[in-house]
């Protein structure tokens, strides 16, 4: 499954530097980034912001039977991260070992292919995250 | 000359090989791996290559270095193992450093050596005012045809550092890189045309007229240019092909085994092609002591070196300016093996159907 060019070259701000949004309203941030503050709606100022590159596992699981594309990468690990302002984002965990990859595991973020596609394709790189 | 480096960075992927298992893959004598000095290397994993190596080794450069990276005005990253044929690794890292878009960025190749030429490049344009800040990398990943010689010393890896001028009593520069000197011919000794997936070499003609004269032609050039001698050096890092060619040359030059040891990396993670001799020279800078004096000698095949003297400054000495763990730290503790098989399904190398 190849992604079209226009959403990887959209998304490299977002996959390669964590850039979300910040409301200077209601201090809050969101990632990916929203076109309205989900606090304060119209009255909330966004602002570009980059996401903490460390956080810890909130929740996880290990992937056995995986989507087209990745089939040849498992078993891999899967988590939610609690980044260290509290924004929850979804990504692999990888080069981490298995006992060690739990709940509350402080991880960082790591620049890897996230999807590669065929000879002929553009690559696509972003975060993953690791155990610290 | 006036400039110096401002910080430096490093990547070696987790993954291990021992290269008595690639001894048995292809039933040769189990101590081949030992014979050159290589007892294990690091693989990248099935999501890694040269520019993801680069992109790690570069933002631990820019986190030391303390800098805006919206600074740096060049970068340039030197590789064999491009991702792409087309298209540069150079602004994918640039991007991942938010150094966009106010910079000029290249992809570099020479063999092992493209990683110093970048470091040539930085020196003069941050000399010279061009740039005020210049990122020079060098990175690649294991490339050797499976059953070859080669396959039992290529490993992946990475270094980074920051160029820039002195500011006025040294005080942003870590060590100031004084004088460069590079020795170049055309010398067939080892090459990759642009549709072969692996790189083909000459054998044993890579040793004498290849990595020795290259060296000692460059070394001599910069002892001569600088009039200085081995005794000059505390530390004294060189390209390593294998474990055992960078303690030959410095035998032959003069240098002391001890002067050689800290930045003798390739026993443990193989030949990071373009990453070797920057690694190497990120080992030293980890321990090196204000006032120390370093000599650097890269070699490309194809065949050049590139020489630099270098004289460590107390900026290293600040809190943070050197990456938080060292280069020797971070390959003990960081590491897990795979397989053979392992190693060459992650590399690619298996054929399936799809
Ligand atoms: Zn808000």
């Amino acid at each position: 499954m190849v992604q079209a060019i226009s959403r990887i070259w959209r998304s490299i701000k977002q996959r390669y530097n964590l850039e979300g949004v910040h409301c200077e309203v209601c201090k809050e941030s969101f990632f990916p980034k929203r076109t309205i503050c989900p606090n304060c709606r119209r009255k909330g100022k966004l602002v570009d912001a980059k996401m903490p590159h460390t956080g810890k596992i909130y929740s996880y699981s290990l992937v056995y039977s995986a989507p087209a594309g990745f089939e040849y990468e498992v078993p891999y690990f899967v988590a939610i991260i609690e980044l260290d302002n509290k924004v929850k984002i979804f990504s692999q965990v990888v080069d981490s070992e298995v006992d060690k990859v739990k709940i509350g595991a402080k991880v960082k973020a790591v620049f890897r292919r996230v999807q590669a596609g065929k000879e002929e394709d553009v690559i696509a790189y972003g975060y993953k995250f690791t155990v610290v | 000359m006036n400039v110096g480096i401002v910080s430096y960075g490093y990547y070696v992927p987790r993954l291990r090989v021992k290269t008595a298992d690639i001894a048995v893959a292809w039933n040769k004598e189990k101590d081949v791996g030992e014979a050159l000095g290589v007892k294990e290397k690091a693989v990248g994993a099935w999501d890694e290559d040269s520019c993801t190596f680069a992109v790690e080794a570069a933002r631990m450069a820019v986190q030391c270095s303390g800098i805006n990276s919206q600074e740096i005005g060049a970068i340039y990253v030197g590789s064999e193992s491009k991702p792409y044929a087309v298209k540069p690794s150079a602004t994918i890292v640039a991007e991942a450093i938010s150094a966009t878009p106010t910079l000029t960025a290249a992809d570099l190749e020479f063999a092992c050596k493209a990683g110093t030429a970048a470091m040539q490049m930085c020196m003069g344009m941050a000399e010279s005012g061009m740039i005020k800040y210049g990122l020079a990398i060098g990175s690649d990943t294991a490339q050797a045809q499976p059953g070859d010689a080669l396959e039992f010393t290529a490993g992946g890896g990475a270094a980074a550092v920051l160029i820039a001028k002195d500011s006025g009593g040294k005080a942003n520069l870590i060590a100031t890189l004084n004088d460069t000197y590079s020795f170049t011919t055309d010398t067939p000794d080892f090459w990759r045309r642009q549709h072969a997936e692996f790189p083909s070499h000459a054998g044993r003609f890579t040793g004498e007229p290849a990595y020795f004269k290259h060296v000692i032609g460059a070394v001599k050039g910069i002892f001569e240019k600088t009039g200085s001698t081995p005794k000059d050096y505390d530390y004294v890092v060189f390209h390593q092909p294998n474990g055992k060619f960078p303690t030959r040359v410095a035998k032959m030059l003069g240098f002391s085994d001890a002067s050689v040891k800290q930045g003798l990396i390739t026993p443990f993670i193989g030949n990071t092609y373009s990453g070797s001799s920057m690694i190497g020279l990120a080992s030293v800078l980890d321990v090196a002591k204000p006032g120390q004096k370093i000599l650097m000698c890269s070699y490309g095949s194809g065949s050049g070196s590139d020489a630099f003297t270098l004289t460590v400054e107390k900026g290293i000495e600040k809190p943070g300016k050197r990456p938080s763990e060292s280069v020797l730290d971070y390959i003990n503790r960081n590491k897990e093996y795979t397989s053979y098989v392992g190693y060459i399904r992650n590399r690619n190398k298996i054929k399936h159907l799809e």
